[in-house]
Parts: structure tokens; sequence; C-alpha cells
């Protein structure tokens, strides 16, 4: 038994450990550091709470504990870095289911119906607050998942009127809120129900109406809204140490979702509300197109790539879906022994989670100094003789600088056109996920060069080793 | 189909239709390709590789006239050629219509459908076919390193031990294929490199190869509609003369390079401009065959003036790159008529149609009119906006603060005027906890931000502890089982964020 003060100490000590671990991920030297502050920090938090008397059934809490932690280990050493996004948005429904729980079970406590008057009503709307957000995470997540495993469809599902739905839904809960504070006993029980059944379907509709290159600012969001969870449950409990954790992990998500929307140059209502699919043929991007497509060939890339000095290669979700990553290495591996210069740019928004590329990169043993932000690599292009564009389309789309019209204008791109050469891997002439014509695959430095990423990369080594 | 190559009659011409590289090409777009024996040999390609490429090799010119279906030439034809030729056929080649009418009637009583490598219109479809650009970079190269060879100093400045060395002076007259060719050629060498051109939109490419773009106090743009440009007027004329009268006394190497299609060059440097230039400086006139932009230039000789100044007035055609790039120009214009399966004559399009100058026996010169864009369309200037000063933005921004700061202090003021003691405590931790982390987490580097959010998974899987703390003792308790679950669903999210992120961070290395 740990007396109150010391448990409060312990948790003051666990909360610094946290923000010293995300502050540790400012680099990759000091992010293992990092981990391990937090790894600390969770341990000196459990243990100071199981020991601190309150606590009962400790048979029951060490059974979850190691059901989950078998589950854990298990997920987290087989989940592929493709599948990244799905393991983070899984992982973030779980939070939010854990807030609904742990507001049930705050409301169904006997020492919340001892509370009596503006301290009751506050308890009540700390449940009623945490139970929302809960469930809106909790299945916001879910569906998130789905539409990243490929489960369900990634197109967004609008329909008409829906705006004014979802707000009929948010009125329908404030009233349900006023009741339930008014309730007496757990009297309110009902409303509770009902409001997490709308907010569950709020969360639903909201990730539903999102489509699949839009992902990485839901996800973000998401993430915030589960730290948002985890700081009403701290309310709720009057635990400090939950309200700490819950306002970094919150403030973190909502700062990824505003760097995502910058780098898409979109407001981050607008994609919250709606994507490009909401608009759809609209008259912009249409902007007729001069020049003509020229496709090339494997051998002609080779040859080009055995003269440049400098290379730059920019990979998108298409690189992650053929798994092109690993014969990329080999790729950088072969040209970096012939003595070029090597390296890559990432956009922001590249892929279906911040940062993904990057993870994706690592784990094929790609080096992270020569891995570069959008903006080095434009600082870089016109010194750049070559450059691969992998499974990207967007984000190289010259229009979204000089396309007023276009619905993407105003998004920064990498300006890989004023490189020498640019070889955009693609399976097909679609147009990318904003559905809009790029008119990089028609300038006189552009050829296209058809088909799988990693067939095309593979046939490139064969023929450089040739 | 069969394509065939002849030799070229001339013996001041160098080059050939086709190089080995182009006959490999043709192959692949499946023409059968016939050579006259020797043809490539001016240009340095063998026989033998031409065999090695896959096509077949034919004694005399006669004979490979006889069984082609497709000729690809360099000049024009003589008569002595036409004589060979078929009705029908198809030939590839310089002609020049327009100061070559009568080769055009005896082309086209003969039936054959020539199409004049130098009347593909300059669009941007065409470029990859047009030998006018291709030859022009070549001699712009050339222009360069042939003047380099007459010059007496180094292109580049030197600090040696046996002392300082200035870097040579170019001047470059009209920036087309060749001006920019020669300025880039001339800046790599290390050179100083100056520019004229009347056409002003060119002032960007210019300065873009590593020129100086000089201009004269004149507004007077010189582009048309054709990429060519305009003869200018009497007083620009004159304060043209006066630049070049100011710079020949200072430059080292001026390459002339205006040329205007179908009339002689114009003259740019006069005698006076010579004779101000330092002995040694040399001349290199691009536009000798057709007037010379010199006045003192001497078609295809290479002299030197009373005062030591160095005129050329020809130049070695690389015909070895030449061909190459022309071969290629060539293939790519039978690619766009549709390779071998289907060949075919569309006189609707408009590359073939402004090109095939005789079609069917009849004269196919001069075509419609195509008016060209190597300059942009003019945008329409928007109305700029007058937006607010930095001034007046600062303001606003201060203002905006001023009241978000009473708006929130007001909502303070009333959240602690309703709430218990308790909760403004918690609330305090959480604002300042969103302060912080806002600070945080702005520092975290980008690549890291896969494993920030499996950080903040892990670490949000602190809501164990409400679970911890609702657990009872008996299991028919709901409490038990509802917060035994929030225990199970937050603990994987604490082991797994962990251990992901954990591996995550192993994978990056430098």
């Amino acid at each position: 038994m740990i007396s109150a003060q010391i448990q409060t100490a312990a948790y003051l000590f666990a909360g610094i450990l946290f923000i010293l671990s995300l502050g540790g991920l400012s680099s990759q030297e000091s992010a293992k550091r990092g981990v391990f502050y937090g790894i600390v920090g969770m341990a000196i938090a459990i243990l100071s709470t199981v020991l601190g008397g309150n606590v009962h059934g400790h048979i029951y809490i060490i059974i979850a504990i190691a059901i989950a932690s078998v589950i854990g280990i298990l997920v987290a050493r087989k989940v592929e870095m493709t599948s990244m996004p799905q393991l983070v948005a899984i992982l973030h429904s779980f939070v939010g289911l854990a807030a609904v729980l742990v507001g049930f079970g705050s409301y169904l406590d006997p020492h919340t119906q001892e509370l009596s008057g503006t301290e009751h009503t506050i308890h009540l709307v700390e449940i009623f607050i945490g139970v929302f957000i809960g469930a809106i995470t909790f299945t916001g997540s879910i569906i998130a998942w789905g539409k990243l495993q490929g489960k369900i469809m990634s197109k967004p599902l609008v329909y008409p009127g829906r705006h004014a739905v979802n707000i009929i839904l948010v009125i329908i809960s404030i009233v349900l809120g006023v009741l339930f504070t008014q309730a007496h006993g757990t009297d309110g029980m009902l409303y509770l129900y009902i409001m997490t059944a709308i907010a569950a379907f709020i969360g639903v509709m909201l990730v539903m109406a999102i489509g699949g290159a839009d992902m990485p600012v839901v996800v973000s969001m998401l993430n915030s809204y589960s730290g948002w969870a985890a700081a009403a449950a701290g309310f709720m409990l009057g635990n400090d140490l939950l309200i700490i954790t819950g306002a970094l992990v919150g403030s973190s998500g909502a700062i990824l979702s505003i760097i995502m929307c910058e780098a898409m140059n979109r407001s981050f209502l607008s994609v919250i509300f709606g994507g490009f699919g909401a608009t759809p043929s609209s008259s912009g991007g249409d902007q007729e197109v001069e020049g003509e497509v020229t496709s090339t060939n494997h051998a002609e890339v080779a040859e080009l790539l055995k003269e440049a000095k400098h290379v730059l290669i920019v990979p998108g979700y298409g690189m992650a879906v053929a798994k092109a990553q690993y014969p990329i290495h080999d790729l950088v591996d072969l040209l970096q022994k012939d003595g070029k210069k090597v390296t890559f740019g990432i956009h922001p928004v590249a892929g279906r989670l911040p940062g993904h590329m990057n993870v994706l990169l690592a784990e094929a043993n790609v080096p992270y100094d020569i891995v570069l932000e959008m903006e080095e690599a434009n600082d870089e292009m016109d010194e750049t003789n070559v450059v691969l564009v992998i499974g990207a389309n967007d984000i190289v789309n010259p229009g979204a600088l000089t396309d007023t019209s276009s619905p993407i204008y105003g998004m920064p791109v990498i300006k890989v056109w004023e490189a020498d050469k640019v070889i955009v891997m693609k399976r097909s002439m679609a147009t990318g996920y904003a559905g809009v014509q790029n008119p990089l695959f028609f300038k006189d430095n552009t050829d296209m060069l058809y088909g799988d990423a990693k067939d095309s990369v593979d046939k490139i080594l064969t023929e450089l080793r040739s | 189909m069969k394509v065939g190559i002849p030799k070229e009659l001339s013996k001041q011409e160098l080059r050939v239709g086709a190089t080995p590289k182009n006959v490999q090409r043709l192959r692949k777009q499946g023409f059968e390709v016939f050579i006259q024996k020797g043809a490539g040999q001016r240009a340095n390609y063998a026989d033998k590789e031409y065999e090695e490429a896959g096509a077949t090799l034919v004694d005399s010119a006669k004979e490979l006239y006889e069984i082609s279906d497709i000729i690809l030439k360099v000049l024009a034809p003589t008569n002595e050629e036409i004589e060979m030729m078929h009705k029908g056929l198809v030939t590839l080649s310089y002609l020049w219509p327009a100061q070559n009418q009568e080769l055009l009637e005896k082309l086209a009583a003969k039936g054959v459908n020539a199409i004049a490598m130098d009347a593909i219109p300059r669009i941007s479809r065409a470029q990859k076919m047009d030998v006018l650009s291709s030859m022009a970079n070549i001699a712009g190269y050339r222009a360069v390193i042939e003047a380099a060879n007459h010059f007496g100093r180094f292109l580049n400045g030197q600090i040696t031990a046996a002392g300082k060395v200035p870097p040579a002076k170019v001047l470059v007259i009209g920036a087309g294929v060749a001006g920019l060719a020669s300025i880039g050629t001339a800046h790599s060498l290390g050179a100083i490199v100056r520019a004229f051109d009347t056409r002003m939109e060119v002032a960007e490419q210019i300065e873009s190869m590593g020129a100086q773009f000089l201009t004269v106090d004149i507004e007077e743009d010189g582009s048309t509609a054709s990429g060519y440009s305009k003869v200018m007027s009497k007083e620009f004329i004159e304060a043209e003369m006066a630049l070049f009268k100011e710079q020949a006394k200072e430059i080292d190497i001026i390459i002339t390079t205006a040329q205007i299609p179908g009339r002689k060059a114009p003259t740019l440097i006069l005698k006076e401009h010579v004779e101000v230039m330092k002995p040694g400086s040399v001349i290199v006139d691009l536009a000798a065959s057709t007037g010379g932009n010199c006045e003192l230039t001497k078609d295809g000789e290479v002299y030197t003036t009373d005062n030591g100044v160095t005129i050329l007035g020809k130049l070695d055609q690389l015909p070895t790159q030449a061909s190459q790039l022309y071969g290629n120009n060539l293939c790519h214009l039978l690619d766009d008529m549709g390779k071998a399966e289907n060949f075919k004559i569309d006189m609707e399009d408009d590359i073939v149609s402004r090109a095939m100058v005789t079609y069917d026996g009849k004269i196919n010169w001069p075509p419609k009119p195509l008016p060209v864009s190597p300059q942009k369309p003019k945008v329409v200037e928007a109305p700029v906006e007058t937006g607010p000063t930095d001034e007046e933005i600062a303001k606003k921004k201060a203002k905006s603060t001023i009241i978000s700061l009473a708006v929130i202090g007001a909502f303070l003021f009333l959240l602690g005027k309703v709430a218990p003691a308790d909760f403004m405590g918690h609330f305090t931790v959480f604002v300042l906890s969103v302060f912080i982390g806002w600070q945080v987490i702005w520092n975290v580097s980008h690549s890291l931000h896969t494993p920030l959010m499996a950080v903040t998974n892990a670490i949000s899987g602190i809501i164990i502890i409400g679970g911890l703390l609702q657990t009872q003792d008996d299991l028919s308790n709901p409490m038990t089982i509802i917060a035994s679950i929030a225990i199970l669903v937050a603990s994987i999210n604490i082991v797994g964020g962990f251990f992901v992120t954990h591996r995550m961070l192993k994978m990056f290395k430098k």
C-alpha cells in the first residue's frame, strides 16, 4: 500500500516520462530512448495505481493484462509495415472502446451517486462527453480500419443532407445530455445508451464520407480524438495523469491533422465534411493539356540511370501497394556503389499514414539520412538528373501550382519536372485520387513506364546488372 | 515495307540518313532495311555494323531505289537520283522547298511523295522530328569548340602559380536552338557569356543557360507567331549596332546565329565592328551559308582579317553525332506515320500535310500557315488585389489575439464561478498539458510521424487506470466485467503500441 501523496508523485513522474517520450521523437537517435521512457512511465503508472489501495479484483486485472499482453505482442510482431495504418486505426478504436466502458463503469460506480449539486452535474457531464467522444472514436476507427484494410470500399459515401442529419443528431445528443444530468441515481442509463448509439452512428458516417487518400488526415484526427477521450476519462475519475496523457495525445493528433491538411492545402473542415468526391467533375482540372504522353521501357530507364549523377526517387502509396520498397533498396545500393547520389523525396501526405513512406523505406533498410522532406528535395531539384516517380500522382502534379481551376490548386507538390528527366512508374494513365489530369505526364522531359512498380524496378535492376 | 538508305552523292556531305542504332529501331518498327554499301563510311559507321543491326547491304544506288518503298536521305536528291526513283516512293530528306521550286516540279512529275524534313512544322508534338533543331544544336556546340580552337587563350579564368588568366568573353547573337546550345557550351567551358536577341521572351531562356541578356533601350519585341523574329525598326537596328560596337571592343569570341527562313541572313556585325575587335579574337558565323551575319564572312572559308580577327564561315558537321540525331528524327516521323504495319500518308495530319511537299503527283507547297507558339499565350494580367499591408495585418492580428484572449478569460472566469475547486485543479493540469503537447509535438521529425502515432497509441492506453480503479472483487458485478474489458483493450494498446514502435525505430538506420 502506498499513500495517496506518493501515488500522485508517481503519476507526476510518469507524466514527465511521457512528455520526454514524445520529445524524444524529434530525432531518430533519441527516439529509441523515448520509447524506453514511455515504457518506464507506463509501468510506474500501473504499479502505483494497483498498489494504491483502492484497487480490487487483482486476479481479474492480472488475467486481463496477461491475455492482452500476449495479443499485443503477437499482433505487433506480425504486422507488416504496409499495414501499419490499419494497426494504428484499430488501436485507436480500443482507446475509444475503453473510454466508453470506463464512462459506463464510472456511472455505475456507487461513489458517483454520493456526489451532489454542481459537483454531481459536472461529473455527469464529464461521463457524457467522455462516452460521446469514446463512441465516435471507437466506430470511426473501426470504419477507418475497414477502409484501409480494403474491407469497406474506400470511395467516400456521401448522401444529400448528411450535414443536416449530423447536426440534428448532435442536437438530440445535447438534449439527451440535459435529461441525463437531471436523472436520479442510475435512471439516466437509457439516455446514455441512446446517446452512445447516436455517437457510434456519427462515427461511422463521419469516416464513411472520407475517401482513400484523405486517410492520413482521418487517422490523425482519430488519434486526436482518442487522446481527448482519455482526457475526458481523466476528468471523470479525477485522475491528473490521464488528463495529462490525454491532452498530450490529443494535441499530437491535432498537430498531425494540421500538418496533413496544410500539405494538401485544404481546410480541416473540408476534409472532414466531404472530400474531393463531394464535388464531382468540378469543371477545373479538365484544362486542356498540351503535348503528348511518351512511354519508355526498362532498358532505356536503366541506360538513363547509368548516366545520371543524382537520382531522386519519389514514392507514393503505389509503392506500398506493390511492395516495391525492397527492390528499390537494391536499386539504391547499386546506384550508390556506382558513386551516384541517390535521395528520396517524401511528400507529407504520401501513403495512408503520416510518415508512412519513411517507415516503409526504413523497413527496407534505406538509410534515413538520404530520405528528404519535400522542401529539401525541391531545393535540390535543379541539380537532379533523373527522378523516378513510383506510384505517386497528385503529389507531383504541376497543375497544383499553375492551374487555378484545379481542385488541388495551392497544394504544395514535389517539383519533379524541374529535374532533367522524369520517369513515372504507373499502372495506367488513370488519374490520381483527386481525379485530376496530371500535366506532368505530358511534359517533354517526362516518360511513362507502365506496369507494376515492383516488377518494373526488378526489371530495371536486371538491366543494370547485365 | 522496305526502307532504303542510299549513300550521299555530295562529297561535302558526311552525314547518312540512318545509323546502325536507327536501323535497329527501324527493324523494331517492323521495317525491312536496305543500305547502299559504304553509305555510313563518312560518318564513321561501317557496313558491318549495319549488317549486325539487321540491314541488308545493297551494291548500287539503282538497285536500292528499285526495291525501296521509303528512302531515308540527308540532302535533297539530285537529278541523277530523281531519275532512279519510281512512282509512289516516299522520300525523307532536306528539300528547302521555298528555294527549290524546280526540284519540287521534278519530284511531282515522277510521282514521288517527298517529305521535306526542313518543313516539319515547329509545334510541340513535332519537336522530336525537328531536324532543324537537332542540327542547330550540334552547330551551336561545334561553334564554341571551333572558336576555342582558333582562340589563343583559355576560355575559363584560372589562377595558377604562373599568374592569373582572365576568362574569355563570348557574345552569342540570336538565341534560337543553336544560340542556346552555344551559350550552354561556352558557359560550361568557363567563359563569361553574353547574349543578344530581339525577342524579349527568350531573355529567361538565355539566363537559364548561364548567360547575361543584353538589350537595347528601345522597347520593341521582335517575336512573331512563327517563332522567328521579325525585321526590326530602323531606330532599333541603330541602337543594336551601337551596342555591338560597344561590346566588340571587349568581346573575345562572337558567335552569330541569326537566320530568317527563306531570306538572306541579317547583317549584324559590320566591318567597323570587326575593326575594333582585339587581335586574336574569333567570329563564328553560323549563318554563312545564307549570306552571313558578318559583313566580312566568306562562306565555306576560315581566314584572318588584317587586324588579326579570325572569321569562321564553315563548321565541321560532327557527322557521327549529327547522323544519329538526324536518324532519330526520321525514325520519330516514321513512328508517327504508323510504323511498318499501319504506314499511311495522312494528309489530314498537321505534320505530314505540311512536310509532304509533293504528293500524288502534285506540289503541296506552300502549306496553310500554322501559327505555332514557342511563346506562351499571353496571360491577361489579373488585377492585383490590393491586399492589406503588413502593418494592417499585424494590427488585425493583434486585435484578434486580444479578442480571443478576452473570450478565453471570460470563459475561464465563468467556469471558475460555477465549477468546484477540484475540477478547476484538473482543468489547470489539462490546459497546461495541451500547451506542453503543442510545443513538444511540433519538434517531432516528419519522418517519425508513424512511430509518433504508434507511441501515442501506447500511452493513450493509460486509460487502463480507469479500468483498474473500477474493478470489483466479485465477477457478478457488471462493473467488474466492464472494467476487465476496458483493461484488456487498453493493455493491448500499451503492449502492442510500445512493441510496434520499438520495432519500427529499430529499422531506422543511417
